[in-house]
């Protein structure tokens, strides 16, 4: 099987696609010299400058546009940059292409893919380093998806641009160069999680870059034997509720982590409907970032990381902490 | 006027469409005022009826306009069905949008109107991307995006006219000029000229009077026959002037007094129209019959509106989209 990176697994899927469909086409700033995280190169050469399009510093015009262009016919990949920029694009997104199908009573569709590489990424600061995706899971209309592997990547791509929604699709940005095997003939559907690590004594549910520290966590309270489940939603909406039930009705304990602010990140939604729904041997747990801003000295904008070993000693005080 | 190269036929087929516009958003007023049947804000275009019924003339069916929250002429004037259009601003089943839009979101992609908009200048970008589409597609089709002059001072505007000129799509962009952004007077709140920003941008612009039909259609005629021809986009600023306020229930008192009684009297476009063919010899029954027969249409479309169901309930819960169903998966 093949080995490749987070980046060029998306990029296999999206050269596979447009071999595939002529309408589908990818417009962002920079792609003719393969996008600014590189994960674009080459695809100008076989696709030319239309279907490999730059654009001007315009997000919303690129948002719009794209959402134009789907009306009309086509399918298109939108590429935003940074998580951040796709902000400039607020209204075309939720005011437009979320609502339009509903609003219009079924007579469109926008089958976009919106890219919008998310998270932290070494002193980046605070205006390329956040992760909204809570956001876009409140906004109806709208799939959300936050792949944490290379398959993922390659899978999640694939499905986002065949579905005839628009899916919000967050890539990590600094995982990147993380590499892993990929199997092209592996699909993955929205709304069913991953189970990264299985475990009897604790529930670990994250996505995107968190849910591999969540790996790493697990691996950590394996050799102290706490068995501990990873899940990974892969995607947020829908989210897979069915497999995050059955994993806490086994261990009796959730904890969510994420890189959001934790203050209505995704995981209180998690929490909430896992609490309303199945009873637990120990109050649920989340952890994300304090509601605070990401800095750029390294030191500062470690403040608000979690990481595998505050999310190991978070599971390890669910353990301790059991009521008798 | 000079009556020398008149078309009669034509004279008869715009006023009638003037009308209809006239007559529907009329309808659709007292309906609102009257009968309390039209619940939401609708914003009417009473004296702005030559700008859709001028410039959509020279479109086929199959190209693409795109609208503002005062879209219901440039819809009918599209071929929309009134029937369809006033249940829909009765929110009834059988609206073009099934009761979900209401007037501010009405559109009917049967015949490529790709929806008003909510919210000011947001469909610049949008009209900008159709053309992109169909450029892409290989298509000979061309798109109409109609904004408001309020609109030329929101973003998208120059995200949108400089996107049409970079990738030379196949779009005409219509300010319709109304004077008005609201209850403000749009000059206060510009700086520097409409039309010349669009100039600033490439495009080739032209200035058009937005109340004489006659003349509109002519300059949209060759107009959109140099877009379809050479794909290359253009900017046309159409003067009018909003007679109506903002909303059916705004009485416009930031007006000057008697502004719009003499706008009304000088300028409207249906008034003007008359009198042309009231020169080139058709008979005062003749035009009264066309705004007859107008009404008698939108009377019918009340009717039929006001007989139509609500929506079945569990509508509000489809066409939101295919993956996660806003019911089952949300608790």
């Amino acid at each position: 099987m093949p080995v490749m990176s987070y980046a060029d697994a998306a990029k296999l899927a999206v050269a596979e696609a447009m071999r595939d469909d002529p309408t589908v086409w990818c417009v962002g700033e920079d792609l003719g010299r393969g996008g600014v995280f590189k994960q674009y190169t080459g695809l100008v050469e076989e696709f030319g400058p239309q279907r490999i399009s730059d654009a001007p510093i315009s997000e919303a015009a690129i948002m719009g546009a794209a959402f134009g262009a789907a009306m009309a016919g086509t399918r298109p990949i939108v590429e935003m940059r940074f998580a951040d920029f796709a902000l400039c694009a607020t209204d075309e997104l939720v005011n437009q292409i979320a609502k339009a199908r509903f609003m219009f009573g079924g007579q469109s569709r926008a089958p976009m893919v919106i890219r919008k590489p998310m998270g932290m990424w070494r002193s980046s600061a605070a205006q390329h380093s956040q992760s909204l995706e809570s956001w876009y899971t409140h906004i109806p209309g709208l799939v959300v998806c936050c792949p944490a592997t290379p398959q993922d990547n390659y899978s999640m791509m694939k499905a986002a641009i065949a579905c005839d929604d628009p899916v919000v699709y967050l890539e990590h940005k600094n995982i990147w160069a993380h590499e892993g095997e990929v199997d092209p003939t592996k699909a993955v559907d929205f709304g069913k999680a991953a189970l990264r690590r299985s475990g009897r004594d604790v529930t670990l549910v994250s996505w995107s870059q968190t849910a591999n520290l969540c790996v790493e966590a697990a691996d950590v309270l394996a050799r102290q034997g706490i068995g501990a489940e990873v899940i990974d939603l892969r995607s947020l909406w829908p989210w897979d509720k069915a497999e995050v039930f059955d994993s806490v009705r086994k261990t009796g304990r959730l904890l969510v982590a994420h890189e959001a602010v934790s203050v209505a990140g995704f995981g209180a939604e998690v929490v909430a409907t896992v609490a309303q729904n199945i009873p637990m041997k120990t109050l649920p747990k989340r952890l994300g970032s304090p509601r605070g801003l990401i800095a750029y000295a390294p030191n500062l904008e470690d403040q608000m990381r979690v990481t595998a070993p505050m999310i190991a000693r978070a599971a390890q005080e669910m353990m301790e902490n059991e009521p008798a | 006027m000079n009556l020398t190269n008149f078309d009669q036929d034509a004279g008869l087929r715009r006023l009638h469409m003037m009308e209809r516009i006239r007559a529907f958003e009329e309808t659709a007023r007292r309906a609102a005022i009257d009968e309390e049947l039209v619940l939401g804000a609708i914003h009417l275009s009473i004296g702005q009826e030559a700008v859709a019924t001028g410039i959509i003339e020279n479109l086929r069916r199959d190209d693409y306009i795109l609208s503002t929250h005062r879209g219901h002429g440039h819809t009918l004037a599209k071929g929309a069905d009134a029937d369809a259009m006033m249940k829909e601003l009765l929110g009834r089943e059988g609206g073009c949008c099934g009761g979900k839009g209401g007037s501010m979101h009405i559109a009917d992609f049967g015949v490529r109107m790709l929806g008003a908009n909510g919210v000011v200048g947001a469909n610049i970008t949008i009209a900008a991307g159709a053309a992109h589409g169909i450029k892409l597609l290989g298509g000979d089709q061309i798109v109409v995006c109609f904004f408001g002059d309020g609109a030329s001072n929101r973003g998208p505007f120059l995200e949108g006219v400089n996107w049409a000129g970079v990738f030379n799509l196949p779009i005409l962009f219509v300010c319709e000029d109304n004077q008005y952004s609201a209850s403000t007077l749009t000059s206060d709140m510009t700086s520097g000229n409409i039309a010349d920003r669009a100039r600033a941008l490439g495009l080739r612009t032209t200035e058009a009077d937005g109340n004489d039909v006659t003349s509109l259609a002519a300059t949209a005629a060759e107009i959109t026959a140099r877009i379809r021809e050479t794909g290359t986009p253009e900017f046309l600023m159409a003067k009018t002037y909003r007679i109506s306020g903002h909303t059916y229930f705004d009485p416009a008192t930031y007006r000057p007094e008697g502004e719009a009684e003499r706008m009304q009297a000088t300028t409207c476009p249906i008034a003007r129209l008359r009198e042309t063919l009231a020169e080139a010899g058709v008979s005062t029954d003749e035009l009264d019959g066309l705004a007859q027969d107008a009404r008698a249409e939108m009377d019918r479309a009340l009717d039929a509106a006001r007989d139509a169901p609500w929506p079945a309930n569990e509508t509000a819960f489809a066409d939101v989209q295919d993956i996660g169903s806003p019911l089952k998966e949300a608790f």
